[in-house]
């Protein structure tokens, strides 16, 4: 029997802290009561960063439920944008640009020799769970094709000396940054 | 609003200010070609179809997302249309494969005829056409999503019109998808209208999948018989079988939509287990002989119990879904052989009202006005479950006005609810009473002292005084009673309290029937209180006395008491004792060959002539699309013999159309006389056992509906719609 007195907030206050649903709220509270579907980006980025940086569909339904719009709505906004990942991913996302501008300046080559250097193919994740390549709609960078995103830092004019860089870079700022952690600890 | 002149192909039109250009060329029969554009949903302009040309714009514009100008000349042939409607065709079938011989759209298919007309013989493009995975959207709906070309009318349909919004596109660019959240079965009781809505072969119709091609079809109008709105359908059917039911356009009734209800009952005559031949029950066991024997038979028991009891112990029970004609010659019947015990209203507890009211049941206002509510009050009515394309109109009138409820039960609706009381089923009376109370207490100098007197006790909260002002303040407001209403003991109360209501507000109000054809049933005369046309009757016993009293012979025509009554469990028992119980059915299965005698095969809907009256009155006609199995029968035929043969006078006919012809005459001239409700005896208690706790359920309404292949497996059938077990606790 369906419960119909059942909270429908509660599914997500399970699922995330009270700080996360503080800044979820405060989302809400920055448009009209009755317009109900504009805070489901931010709650989306909110849950997710939450959830090991990607969303599951219990997620999304309970995002849903928390902003009162239907399930599909949530669903729609989490497959549109690339910001949003509906599978486990690494902790370095790699989203490379294949849109017109890149394209035309080599973004095949770029996403070749990723997944050369990387061992893995697009939409795959590394074996130590470092990497994540993932191919993007522009990112509005065309002046600087081609292009890619690692968790939310753009890097442009891309050749394939500075990808190997990139990756170096990023696999040390981990290990300085996991030092650091340690030594906290 | 006022009105400019504009110009499309050389035709010079006037237009309102406001509208696009594509209705304005719909409305002068210019053809403009359109996927995503429907008049009935909200403009999309994705598809880029409807280019044309327009004079004074450097380029093609899409028509249907373009508000003509004064003086704007449009062109719908000029090179420059052409040539635009060309590249967007050419667009639209990059990714759409070519499967249209094995695709089940093929003939009716809007892509394939604008294909024909713009597409070129050969493709530009060499790539890999894309390939989307299929989602199951549950027995009713096939889908092919390859095919999508993503116009999103069947997003727009649950958004706008459902008001539940099940499907959307996900993904981006190329990877645009159209589909549920997670794989789920659509819920709506109106979901397969995105079969039609689909100009390709995406969603298609399950149950008749691959079963015909659009050209073999032969089209007979007819109307759909499972609720009183009397939805106008097309049945399609082929060398004498039922393919599809489609929906046939009616503004006034069922707009251009269908039911799901409606659309796929019709699998119970193709697919059900029919009966084929007349039975005869011998020592306990079933014989197939010939009508000759089945009706002499028939004939000797009914003389027998009705000479023997001088008509006290035989009766006769309807559906809510028999012709008019046939419940006009059932009566006849019964009363010319000397017994008066009819009735078809088996889920009805309070029969105080009988006699009074209005000669036919229902509406006293048109359907197509719920559209234009300020205000309606619904009365324990669950629209959705009962008249599905109801709540869709009550939903588009909460798009300016409001919708109010007073409902025992957690309703579902597709609207918003600006008031919603949840009082107990036995209090439902009561309830509704206060508000009465708050509206006389407003406009005092209408009700009279009786009835002032009679609702001395009541007293009015706030939410009663807001309701009744929402009424009495609102332009156009109404009141619909539901289906509820018509099982509650006090139905006659409240029928009162809701003319009274309207009386003093101002309001129009209505109550819904049960079934396809609750009105022609009373106009026919198949109630103990009036015969024909409201004529004078002897007074017999009602469905609740036959079914709990027990008779000693049954006559049923298309019902199964045992199931669709409120008191089944009496039904079964004294059905199982009587002496001779005659079955008019379509079907075999069922407990009715358990308590039947004789079963007699008579033809289902879509196989006979008949008349349905609907809820507002409007007598529809129709012809049989295709002839009954073996056989079966149409049931005024049978009636009509069995007149004959019982030697009445007055059974001569030769065509239903005699038969329709002969009770309109009469009721032309009594007209619809109405006899106002009287101030009831004071309010009773009621008991809790005596309220209906689940309903009969959307698709359990009928014996057709019941054996409906592809309803029974949707999630809707296993559930209650209307279970007091789910009344809110707070």
């Amino acid at each position: 029997m369906t419960d119909f007195n059942y909270d429908k907030s509660l599914h997500l206050k399970k699922l995330l802290p009270k700080d996360a649903i503080d800044k979820i709220d405060n989302w809400i509270g920055k448009y009209p009561a009755d317009r109900k579907r504009p805070p489901i980006i931010a709650a989306l980025t909110i849950a997710q960063e939450h959830n090991g940086n990607y969303l599951t569909e219990d997620l999304m339904q309970a995002v849903a439920e928390y902003l009162d719009v239907p399930h599909i709505a949530v669903y729609e906004v989490a497959t549109f944008y690339s910001m949003f990942h509906l599978n486990e991913v690494g902790e370095f996302v790699i989203s490379v640009c294949n849109n017109i501008s890149c394209s035309m300046r080599g973004a095949n080559k770029v996403i070749e020799h990723l997944q050369n250097r990387l061992n893995i193919k697009v939409g795959e994740t590394t074996g130590d769970g470092l990497f994540t390549i993932k191919t993007v709609e522009c990112m509005a960078a065309c002046g600087g094709a081609p292009m890619l995103e690692v968790n939310k830092v753009y890097y442009e004019n891309l050749t394939e000396e500075k990808i190997d860089q990139i990756i170096s870079d990023v696999t040390m700022l981990r290990s300085k940054k996991s030092k650091s952690t340690e030594v906290k600890k | 609003m006022g009105k400019v002149h504009i110009e499309i192909n050389g035709q010079k039109l006037e237009a309102e200010v406001g509208s696009m250009i594509i209705e304005v060329a719909d409305n002068a029969d210019i053809y403009i070609p359109r996927f995503c554009y429907h008049k009935k949903l909200s403009v999309a302009a994705n598809c880029r179809m409807c280019m044309v040309d327009v004079a004074s714009l450097p380029k093609a514009v899409p028509a249907c997302a373009t508000p003509v100008a004064e003086g704007m000349v449009i062109n719908t042939k000029s090179d420059r249309a052409i040539e635009a409607q060309k590249s967007v065709m050419e667009f639209l079938l990059i990714n759409h494969p070519l499967d249209c011989p094995v695709c089940d759209q093929g003939g009716e298919c809007e892509l394939q005829d604008l294909s024909v007309g713009y597409g070129e013989d050969v493709s530009r493009f060499t790539e890999g056409k894309r390939v989307v995975k299929d989602k199951n959207l549950g027995p009713l709906i096939a889908t092919d999503m390859t095919r999508c070309i993503h116009c999103t009318r069947c997003v727009r349909f649950g958004q706008e019109i459902i008001g539940i919004r099940e499907m959307g596109a996900t993904g981006r660019g190329e990877h645009v998808e159209i589909g549920t959240f997670i794989e789920s079965t659509l819920e709506s009781e109106i979901s397969a209208n995105i079969i039609d809505l689909c100009p390709v072969g995406a969603l298609t119709a399950k149950p008749s999948r691959f079963k015909a091609r659009a050209w073999e079809l032969q089209q007979t109008t007819s109307i759909a018989p499972h609720d009183c709105l009397g939805s106008n359908v097309y049945v399609h059917h082929r060398r004498g079988e039922i393919i599809r039911v489609v929906p046939r356009e009616n503004e006034d009734i069922n707009e251009v939509w269908l039911s799901d209800r409606d659309r796929f009952s019709y699998q119970a005559l193709t697919e059900g287990e029919r009966l084929l031949k007349p039975r005869i029950k011998n020592n306990g066991k079933w014989q197939e002989t010939d009508w000759q024997t089945a009706l002499n038979l028939v004939v000797k028991e009914m003389k027998r119990i009705i000479g023997g009891t001088e008509g006290k112990e035989f009766g006769a029970l309807l559906g809510n879904n028999v012709t008019t004609e046939e419940s006009y010659l059932t009566q006849k019947l019964i009363r010319g052989a000397g017994c008066n015990n009819i009735d078809f209203r088996m889920r009805r507890r309070d029969f105080s009202g009988d006699g009074r009211g209005s000669v036919r049941s229902g509406f006293n206002f048109p359907l197509a006005e719920l559209d234009n509510m300020d205000a309606t009050l619904l009365v324990a009515a669950d629209l959705r479950h009962e008249q599905p394309l109801s709540a869709i109109r009550v939903r588009r009138s909460t798009g300016f006005g409001s919708a109010m409820a007073i409902n025992p039960f957690d309703g579902e609706y597709n609207f918003r609810l600006d008031e919603e009381l949840q009082p107990k089923p036995e209090m439902l009376a009561q309830e509704y009473a206060a508000v009465l109370v708050a509206a006389d207490a407003k406009r005092p100098d209408i009700l009279s002292a009786e009835a002032k007197e009679w609702l001395s006790g009541i007293k009015a909260e706030e939410v009663h005084h807001r309701i009744a002002s929402n009424l009495i303040e609102s332009e156009n407001a109404c009141i619909v009673v539901g289906v509820y209403v018509q099982e509650h003991p006090q139905a006659e109360v409240i029928n009162w309290i809701s003319e009274s209501l309207a009386n003093v507000t101002g309001a129009k109000w209505g109550y819904m029937t049960q079934g396809g054809n609750s009105a022609g049933n009373k106009i026919a005369g198949a109630v103990p209180s009036q015969s024909a046309a409201g004529g004078k009757a002897i007074k017999g016993k009602n469905a609740k006395q036959m079914i709990k009293d027990g008779l000693k012979g049954y006559l049923l025509v298309n019902c199964e008491p045992d199931v669709e009554s409120v008191w089944s469990k009496e039904a079964l028992t004294n059905l199982e004792k009587a002496e001779c119980v005659i079955a008019l059915t379509s079907y075999v299965d069922g407990r009715v060959s358990e308590y039947a005698d004789v079963m007699l095969p008579i033809a289902g809907c879509y196989e006979t002539s008949g008349t349905y009256i609907n809820v507002e009155g409007k007598w529809q006609s129709f012809t049989a699309a295709v002839k009954a199995p073996d056989e079966a029968r149409p049931g005024w035929k049978v009636l009509r013999v069995l007149g004959n043969l019982l030697d009445l006078k007055g059974f001569e006919y030769e065509s239903s159309k005699q038969v329709i012809d002969e009770l309109r005459e009469v009721f032309d001239a009594v007209s619809d006389r109405r006899n106002a409700r009287k101030v009831p005896p004071a309010l009773g208690k009621v008991s809790d056992k005596d309220v209906t706790r689940e309903s009969l359920g959307l698709y359990m309404v009928d014996p057709m509906v019941r054996r409906a292949k592809a309803l029974q497996q949707t999630p809707k059938a296993s559930t209650h719609p209307i279970s007091i077990s789910r009344v809110k606790t707070s």
